[in-house]
C-alpha cells in the first residue's frame, strides 16, 4: 500500500523556489532516507509534509493514505498518523512534557474514536516507552524541552513518537547533535517502532545514522529535486565520494522511484 | 484657562467631599480625636487636600487616568457591618486555603465572625489593626507609615486619613509561626459607591519565617473602590513570602500601595496576581536596608474587556551585596489596557548589586494595549543589572509544535496562554493558593473566552 505519494511537489519560501518538482512514493513497511547537501530542500520537504505554514506550496500534490494531505491542518495530519521529529525541537516553558503528551495522545485517540486516557492510564503507558529511549521519568514533569541538552531534546522527540505511534514518521536530522551512544539509543528506539504497516522517512545529512536505521531506499535531494535514488549502498557512496559526482552525472539519472 | 478652572473646581469638589466625610468620621469617633492616630489621620487628610488626585501630567500617572475615581463620590466605610456577606461567600473565596490563620475583613473592617485565629505561639501576634492600635499603640506606631509615607502619594494619604482597621501581624525575633496567614479583604455588594482603606502591617522579627496571603475579592458588580496600603518589615534573616490575589468585582477600582523593607540577610518574595477590577493600579516598592538580602517580585495580570491594569514597581538597592529578581507578566485580551513601570535604583555605594527585571506581555487581541517602561538608574559601577521587556503574540513555532502533535489550534493557543501564566503561578510556594489559581486560570484561559462580568470572583 502506498502510504505517501508526492507528485511533482513545488514549494517556495519568501518567493524563493526551494522544492522544484519532488516525486516520492513511500509504501507501508519501508524506510526511506532523504539525503542531500545543505540547502537542497530536505528540511523544507519535511516541513511541507508536516504542514509548516512558512512554506507556500506552488504546485503538485501529496496523497497520504490516498487523501489530499496538503488540504489538511497540521493537527489533522498528526491525528491521521503523521509525525515529524523536529530538527530543532521547540521549548515550551510552563507546559510539562506529561501534560503536552497527554493532550497530544488524547486528541489523536479522540480522532480515532478511542477513549481518552486518564492520568493513571497515561502514566503506565508512557513508563514503558521511556525505557525504550533511555529517558528518566523525571523528564515527564519538566517543561517541554526547556533546559534539555541537544541529545535530550532529540531523544524526547523519539519518545513522543513512541507514545503517539505514528503510521508515517519523518525524522528531520534527528542525528544532528547526537553523540554515538545517543545515536544508537535513538536508532534502536526508531527500529523498535517500525512495523510492516508503518513507514519512516529519515532526513539526514550524514550516512552514519543509516548504519543503525537501515533504509530500503535512499534519495538524493539536490536543488529541490530528487537527483538520484538507490539502495542503501547509495548512502555509502555519498559518504565516500560526496555529492558532486551526482551533480556531474545528473540528467542521465531518472528522478524518483 | 477654562480647562484649568474646571480642574480647580473638580479638585475643590474632591477636597470638600472627603473633608466632609472626614468630619463625619470625627463625629463617630467621639472623643478619640486627640489620640496620636487621629492626629496622623488629620495630617494625612491635610496632605491629601494639598496634593489632590494626580493627573496624567504627572509622569507617574501618564498612562493611568484616575479622573473616574476623582469624579465618583465614594463614601468611606466608617464602621463594620456584615452587609449581607455570608459564610458561603467566604468559603467560595477562600476555598482550599486549608489550615491557615484566617482574618476576614468586610469593606476594610475586621469581621471576627468570619475569622479564625487559633491559639498562637509565643511571640506571635495576628490581630486586627484596630485592636492593636488600642492595646499596643506604641508598638504599632513604631512601624505604621514608616514605609507608606503619604507626603507625595495622594492615595496613601487618603487611605491613611480614613485608617480605621486592617491586619496586624507581628513576629518577635526568632518566633516561629508554621501556619500561613490568610487575609481576606472582601467588598460587599452595597449599591452606593463606597471606598475602603484596608491596611496591612506585617512585622517579621529576626530569623523568622512567614507566609502571608492577601486576597481582595468583590462579591458583586457594584461600583466601589479599594484603596489598600500594605507595609511589610523583614528584620535580619527573616524569610517572607507575600502573595496577593486580586479578584475584585467587574466595576471595582483598586489602588494598592505595597511596601517591603528588607534588613540584612532577609528574603522577601512577593507574588502579585491581578485578575479582577475594572481599574487597577498597584505600586509595589522594595527597599534594601541591609546587605546580603534578596528580594523577588513576581506579578501576573490577566485582563479582558475594558479592564485597565497598571503595575508600578520600584526596587531600591540602597545597600551593597543584595539581589533582586523581578518577573512581571500580563495577558491582555479584548480592549484591555496594561501598564508596567519597573524602576530599579542602584545607589552609589550599592556595589555587587545583582538585579534582574523581566517584563513580558501577551496580547491576545488587536485592541489590547500595553505601555511598558523599565527604568534603571544605576550609580554604582560594580553591579550586574539586566532588564528585558517583550510584547507580543503567541510564538508561532510553539503553536506549530503542538499542532504537529495533534493538538488543535485553538487548544494549542489556550494551552500556551495558560503556560505563559503558569510561569508566574508556579513560583508561588503556598500550595493551596497555587492550586486555586491553577483552577481559576484553567477556567479562564483554557475553556474559551468568558465575559468580563464572570471573571471577578472565583
Amino acid at each position: 500500500m502506498n502510504l505517501l505519494e508526492v507528485r511533482n511537489l513545488r514549494a517556495a519560501v519568501n518567493g524563493n523556489v526551494i522544492l522544484d518538482g519532488i516525486n516520492l512514493t513511500v509504501k507501508a513497511g519501508e524506510v526511506h532516507a532523504i539525503m542531500g547537501p545543505n540547502g537542497s530542500g530536505k528540511s523544507t520537504l519535511a516541513g511541507v509534509l508536516a504542514g509548516r505554514e512558512a512554506y507556500a506550496v506552488t504546485g503538485g500534490e501529496v496523497l497520504y493514505k490516498g487523501k489530499d494531505l496538503l488540504s489538511m491542518a497540521p493537527e489533522e495530519r498528526a491525528r491521521e498518523g503523521m509525525f515529524l521529529a523536529f530538527q530543532y525541537p521547540v521549548e515550551i516553558p510552563g507546559v510539562t512534557n506529561m501534560y503536552f503528551l497527554k493532550a497530544a495522545l488524547n486528541s489523536i485517540r479522540k480522532h480515532r474514536g478511542q477513549e481518552e486516557l486518564d492520568a493513571v492510564e497515561f502514566l503506565s503507558l508512557v513508563k514503558a516507552k521511556l525505557k525504550m529511549v533511555d529517558i528518566d521519568q523525571s523528564l515527564l514533569n519538566r517543561p517541554v524541552n526547556e533546559g534539555f541538552s541537544g541529545g535530550e531534546k532529540k531523544r524526547n522527540e523519539i519518545f513522543q513518537m513512541a507514545v503517539l505511534e505514528p503510521t508515517l514518521a519523518i525524522l528531520d536530522e534527528t542525528d544532528s547533535g547526537l553523540d554515538i551512544d545517543a545515536l544508537r539509543i535513538v536508532a534502536e528506539g526508531v527500529n523498535k517502532l517500525h512495523a510492516h504497516d508503518k513507514a519512516i522517512v529519515v532526513v539526514t545529512h550524514y550516512q552514519r545514522l543509516l548504519n543503525y536505521i537501515v533504509p530500503d531506499v535512499v534519495h538524493v535531494l539536490m536543488d529541490g529535486r530528487i537527483a538520484r535514488s538507490g539502495g542503501k549502498d547509495l548512502a555509502l557512496a555519498l559518504e565516500e565520494k560526496g555529492y558532486d559526482w551526482i551533480k556531474e552525472e545528473n540528467g542521465t539519472v531518472p528522478a524518483g522511484t | 484657562m477654562t480647562a484649568h478652572t474646571a480642574m480647580t473646581d473638580e479638585a475643590a469638589r474632591v477636597k470638600e467631599w472627603y473633608t466632609s466625610r472626614f468630619r463625619q468620621l470625627e463625629r463617630a469617633l467621639n472623643g478619640e480625636s486627640r489620640t496620636p492616630l487621629h492626629v496622623l489621620r488629620r495630617d494625612a487628610l491635610a496632605r491629601f487636600s494639598a496634593l489632590g488626585f494626580p493627573t496624567t501630567e504627572n509622569e507617574e500617572w501618564r498612562f493611568t487616568n484616575v479622573a473616574p475615581i476623582a469624579r465618583a463620590e465614594f463614601a468611606p466605610v466608617l464602621r463594620y457591618e456584615r452587609d449581607g456577606v455570608s459564610d458561603a461567600d467566604i468559603e467560595r473565596i477562600a476555598r482550599g486555603t486549608g489550615d491557615a490563620i484566617r482574618m476576614v475583613f468586610v469593606n476594610g473592617h475586621f469581621a471576627p465572625e468570619f475569622s479564625s485565629i487559633p491559639p498562637l505561639p509565643k511571640g506571635v501576634r495576628v490581630e486586627s489593626l484596630g485592636a492593636a492600635l488600642k492595646t499596643d499603640p506604641d508598638l504599632v506606631a513604631r512601624f505604621l507609615t514608616r514605609q507608606a509615607t503619604y507626603h507625595d502619594n495622594a492615595f496613601t494619604a487618603l487611605s491613611t486619613a480614613f485608617l480605621l482597621d486592617g491586619a496586624f501581624i507581628h513576629l518577635e525575633d526568632h518566633a516561629a509561626l508554621e501556619l500561613p496567614v490568610d487575609l481576606l479583604y472582601i467588598a460587599s455588594g452595597r449599591t452606593s459607591p463606597f471606598v475602603s482603606a484596608p491596611r496591612t502591617l506585617v512585622v517579621a522579627g529576626r530569623d523568622t519565617r512567614l507566609a502571608v496571603v492577601e486576597r481582595y475579592a468583590g462579591l458583586a458588580q457594584n461600583m466601589y473602590w479599594t484603596n489598600a496600603v500594605t507595609e511589610v518589615f523583614a528584620a535580619e534573616g527573616a524569610v517572607i513570602e507575600h502573595d496577593s490575589l486580586q479578584t475584585e468585582g467587574g466595576h471595582a477600582y483598586h489602588v494598592g500601595n505595597t511596601h517591603f523593607l528588607l534588613a540584612g540577610k532577609s528574603t522577601v518574595t512577593s507574588n502579585a496576581i491581578v485578575l479582577g477590577g475594572a481599574f487597577v493600579r498597584n505600586n509595589v516598592s522594595a527597599v534594601f536596608d541591609g546587605e546580603h538580602a534578596e528580594c523577588t517580585l513576581n506579578g501576573l495580570a490577566v485582563a479582558t474587556g475594558t479592564q485597565h491594569v497598571d503595575n508600578h514597581t520600584a526596587i531600591d538597592h540602597a545597600k551593597p551585596n543584595c539581589a533582586s529578581h523581578e518577573l512581571y507578566k500580563a495577558i491582555l485580551d479584548g480592549a484591555s489596557k496594561g501598564v508596567f513601570n519597573g524602576k530599579i535604583f542602584v545607589r552609589k555605594d550599592a556595589q555587587k548589586t545583582d538585579a534582574k527585571q523581566t517584563n513580558k506581555t501577551l496580547l491576545l487581541s488587536d485592541e489590547a494595549t500595553i505601555d511598558t517602561k523599565p527604568q534603571l538608574e544605576i550609580f554604582a559601577d560594580d553591579v550586574k543589572c539586566t532588564h528585558g521587556a517583550t510584547v507580543g503574540q503567541l510564538d508561532g513555532e510553539q503553536v506549530f509544535y503542538l499542532r504537529s502533535r495533534g493538538v488543535g489550534e485553538a487548544d494549542a493557543r489556550d494551552l500556551l496562554t495558560f503556560a505563559f501564566a503558569s510561569d508566574v503561578v508556579s513560583r508561588i510556594h503556598a500550595g493551596e493558593l497555587r492550586a486555586q489559581l491553577d483552577t481559576m486560570l484553567h477556567a479562564r484561559l483554557l475553556q474559551g473566552r468568558v465575559a468580563a462580568e464572570d471573571l471577578c470572583t472565583p
